[in-house]
C-alpha cells in the first residue's frame, strides 16, 4: 500500500510533456528560379528557437507572448503537426519523434488532442454534430457498437454543457462559444490526457469566454487534464495557468509559476508585456512607455533578440545571445538579470476591484 | 453648454426577405465637446452600427429608421449625401478596426495624407505636404519625412493604425469615431495607441466615440461609458462608476466575467446563454431571459433609462421600489 503511494507520488511529480531544446526553422526561401535568376539567397526563419520546458500532470502551462514570436508553432510541435528541426518532445517519458511504428503513433496520439482557435474553421459544416465529436471514436476504434457510440457522444456533449439532442444539428446552427464546445467535446471524445489549446477563446465575446474558460478548469478537475494553454491575452493566462512562459522572437525568455512570475517578472519583456494590460482598476500607475515593434524573424537581431526594445540593454546583449538563468520557480535568460542590473519590481497583488 | 453630437432616438434597422430586425432599437447619447465616450457590448450588440449611422456610413440594406442625429445643434442624418461627406471629411474624423483595409493599397501614404488635406483646406500642394509630414510625425512615425512615400504594404500593423489616426486627424475633427482601433494589434502596440489617442483629445480638444468589445481599453480612455445589449444601451455613466459599482445585472455580469491579472478566482462570474438573435428578442427587458434577478414585470415591459445613483440604467429593479409590486 504504502509502496503504490510511493510510486503513486512520483508518478504525480513526473511532468507529463518535456520540451527539450526545440527548435523550429522554416525555409521561406523565394523559389528556385528567383533565386537562379534574381541571385536571392536562402532564407530561413527560425520560429521556435532552442526553448525548453516541462509540464507537470494535471497543471496547466501557458505560452504568451506577440503575433508572430512562435507560440503557435511549439504547440503544433508538441502534438506532432510539425516535425522539429532540433530537441524533442517528452511525452510520458517516451520521445515522439522515435516512435514510428502505426501502432504506437494511434496509441499515442489518442492520449493528446487539440483545440483550435476558430471555431468557424475547425469543424466541418457539413458533417452533423454527432458525427463530428464520434470521429475521434471510430478513428482509433475505441467503440464498435453504434448504439455505443451515440450514447458516449450524448455523454460527452453533456460534460461541455450542450444537450444530447444537438448532436443532430449542424455547426452552422451554433453560436461561437457553443462551437468551442463542440471542438472541446470531440477533443475529450478519445479520452485524452493531454490538451493542447491554441488560442481557444481569442475568437469569443468576455462573457462567452468566461463560460469557456470556466468549462476548462472544470474538465481539468474532473478528469485530470494536462493543458498547454496558448494565448495572446494575459488575463485569460494569470486566471487559467500553473505555469506561464513567456515568448518572444523564437525564444523562450521566462518561465515559472504563475503566480510568482506574474508578481515578480524578472525579464525586462515580460515586465513590459505586464505593463501593456489595460488597467480595469483605473489606478493611474505609471508605465513604461515601451517604443518599437516585434522585429522581423527572419532577420532578428543579434545576442538578445529584444535589445533594441529594451530600456536596460548594455553592449552585452547586443552580441551574447543570454542564457537561462535558473530562478525560484523556473528560468530567466537576460544578462541584466543576471548581472543583477534591473531595479527590482513588485506587483502588488491588485485588491479585489468590483464592489458588488 | 450643448453637446456636441446629440443622438436622439435612433432606430437602425435590416429589412430583410423574412422581416424587418431592429439591430439599433431607439437609442439616445450625447458626446460633449472633448469627451471620450465609450461603448462597450458583445459581438451583435450593434455598437458598430450606431458608430456607423451616426457618420451616415451604414451599408445598405441597414437604414435609420428614426431618431435624430445632430452634430453641434444642426441635424445631421436627412442631409443630401454631397453635404453629409462634406462634414464627415471635415469635422469629423474616423479610425476603423483593421488598418489593412482603411488604406488604399495602391497609393503611397503620403498621397492618401495630401489628398484629403486639400480635399477639407485650401492649403497649396507643397503645404499639404509639411502638414502630412507633421501628423506622421506627430502619431509617432519615425523619419516621417522618408517614410511618407512609402506604401501601406511597407508599414506593419501599428504603424498602419498610426497612419489612419492620422488620415483621420487631416481635417483638424472636433470629433472622432474610433471602431475598436486596437482590436486588430498585440497589447504592446495597443498600449501605445491607446496612449496616443488619449494625447491627441487632449492636445486637438477633440470628442471621441470609443467602440470597443474591451473593457480595459474603455477603463483606461474613456470619460463615461455606455453599455450596450441587443440594440439598446442598457447603462450608461462614468467610468468609474460603471466599472466599479455597476447597476444593471449585465454590466455586472459583463465586469465579472473579465479575468483580471492579480486575482484570483476560481471561477468566473459566468452569464448563462448567448445574446437574443436579432429576429427573436425576448419581451420586455430583452436581458430577463439570462438575468438572475429578473421578475414578473421584466418579462412584460420594457424598461427605459434612468438615473440610478450616479448612473444611468435600464433595469426594473430600481423603478417603483423594484420587485416590491412583484
Amino acid at each position: 500500500m504504502t509502496e503504490r503511494q510511493a510510486v503513486a507520488r512520483e508518478e504525480v511529480a513526473l511532468p507529463l510533456v518535456e520540451v527539450e531544446d526545440l527548435s523550429k526553422i522554416f525555409d521561406v526561401s523565394p523559389p528556385l528560379l528567383n533565386r537562379l535568376l534574381q541571385g536571392q539567397g536562402r532564407a530561413l526563419l527560425t520560429a521556435v528557437d532552442h526553448v525548453s520546458f516541462r509540464i507537470p500532470r494535471g497543471t496547466t502551462f501557458s505560452l504568451v507572448g506577440e503575433s508572430g514570436c512562435g507560440k503557435s508553432t511549439v504547440a503544433r510541435l508538441v502534438v506532432g503537426l510539425h516535425r522539429p528541426s532540433g530537441g524533442r518532445v517528452l511525452f510520458d517519458g517516451c520521445d515522439m519523434a522515435a516512435v514510428t511504428a502505426r501502432a504506437d503513433t494511434a496509441r499515442l496520439r489518442k492520449r493528446l488532442q487539440m483545440i483550435f482557435q476558430d471555431p468557424y474553421a475547425s469543424l466541418n459544416p457539413r458533417w452533423r454534430v454527432a458525427d463530428i465529436v464520434a470521429e475521434p471514436i471510430r478513428a482509433h476504434r475505441l467503440l464498435e457498437d453504434r448504439q455505443a457510440i451515440a450514447a458516449r457522444v450524448g455523454e460527452l456533449l453533456q460534460q461541455v454543457g450542450l444537450s444530447p439532442a444537438d448532436g443532430t444539428k449542424f455547426p452552422h446552427e451554433f453560436s461561437g462559444g457553443q462551437r468551442q464546445r463542440i471542438s472541446i467535446a470531440r477533443a475529450l471524445a478519445s479520452n485524452p490526457e493531454f490538451l493542447v489549446c491554441d488560442e481557444p477563446t481569442s475568437a469569443l465575446d468576455v462573457s462567452v469566454q468566461a463560460q469557456i474558460l470556466n468549462l476548462m478548469k472544470r474538465l481539468q478537475r474532473e478528469l485530470g487534464l494536462t493543458y498547454l494553454f496558448i494565448s495572446h491575452d494575459l488575463a485569460v493566462v494569470y486566471h487559467i495557468s500553473d505555469f506561464v512562459g513567456v515568448m518572444y522572437l523564437g525564444r523562450l525568455v521566462e518561465w515559472g509559476e504563475a503566480r510568482a512570475l506574474f508578481r515578480r517578472p524578472r525579464h525586462p519583456y515580460t515586465r513590459m508585456l505586464l505593463d501593456a494590460i489595460p488597467d480595469l482598476e483605473m489606478t493611474g500607475r505609471p508605465r513604461t512607455p515601451v517604443a518599437g515593434e516585434v522585429p522581423s524573424p527572419i532577420a532578428p537581431p543579434s545576442g538578445c533578440h529584444f535589445h533594441p526594445r529594451c530600456p536596460f540593454a548594455d553592449e552585452r546583449c547586443r552580441r551574447e545571445t543570454p542564457r537561462p538563468l535558473a530562478t525560484a520557480t523556473g528560468e530567466v535568460s537576460c544578462h541584466a538579470v543576471e548581472e543583477n542590473r534591473l531595479p527590482p519590481v513588485e506587483r502588488a497583488p491588485r485588491p479585489p476591484g468590483t464592489e458588488s | 453648454m450643448r453637446p456636441l453630437l446629440e443622438v436622439e432616438n435612433l432606430r437602425v434597422e435590416i429589412p430583410g426577405r423574412r422581416g424587418t430586425l431592429v439591430a439599433v432599437d431607439g437609442i439616445s447619447f450625447e458626446i460633449g465637446e472633448g469627451e471620450v465616450l465609450g461603448v462597450v457590448g458583445e459581438s451583435g450588440a450593434g455598437k458598430s452600427l450606431t458608430g456607423a449611422a451616426v457618420i451616415g456610413l451604414l451599408d445598405p440594406p441597414c437604414r435609420i429608421a428614426g431618431g435624430e442625429v445632430r452634430f453641434d445643434g444642426r441635424r445631421i442624418d436627412d442631409l443630401p449625401y454631397e453635404q453629409l461627406r462634406r462634414i464627415r471629411g471635415r469635422h469629423i474624423g474616423m479610425v476603423f478596426q483593421d488598418p489593412q483595409t482603411s488604406l488604399n493599397p495602391l497609393y503611397t501614404v503620403g498621397r492618401q495624407l495630401t489628398e484629403t488635406i486639400l480635399t477639407h483646406g485650401d492649403l497649396s500642394h507643397g503645404a499639404a505636404r509639411k502638414r502630412a509630414v507633421e501628423l506622421l510625425h506627430e502619431v509617432g512615425i519615425p523619419a516621417a519625412e522618408r517614410r511618407i512615400d512609402q506604401y501601406p504594404h511597407e508599414f506593419s500593423g501599428g504603424m498602419r493604425q498610426r497612419v489612419v489616426i492620422a488620415l483621420a486627424l487631416c481635417a483638424n475633427p472636433r470629433l472622432i469615431i474610433a471602431d475598436e482601433p486596437t482590436t486588430a494589434l498585440d497589447v504592446s502596440i495597443q498600449a501605445q495607441i491607446i496612449a496616443l489617442l488619449k494625447r491627441l483629445c487632449r492636445d486637438h480638444g477633440a470628442a471621441v466615440m470609443l467602440v470597443t468589445h474591451d473593457m480595459g481599453v474603455i477603463a483606461e480612455t474613456a470619460d463615461r461609458v455606455a453599455v450596450m445589449y441587443a440594440g439598446r444601451i442598457v447603462e450608461v455613466g462614468p467610468v468609474a462608476e460603471v466599472v466599479r459599482r455597476a447597476k444593471h445585472p449585465y454590466t455586472i455580469g459583463l465586469m465579472g466575467s473579465i479575468p483580471l491579472v492579480g486575482y484570483d478566482v476560481q471561477t468566473l462570474t459566468q452569464i448563462d446563454g448567448t445574446m437574443p438573435r436579432l429576429d427573436a428578442i425576448p419581451a420586455g427587458c430583452a436581458f430577463n431571459p439570462r438575468c438572475p434577478q429578473a421578475f414578473a414585470r421584466c418579462r412584460q415591459q420594457r424598461p427605459e433609462l434612468a438615473p440610478v445613483e450616479r448612473t444611468d440604467a435600464a433595469c426594473w429593479l430600481f423603478r417603483d421600489g423594484g420587485r416590491r409590486h412583484d
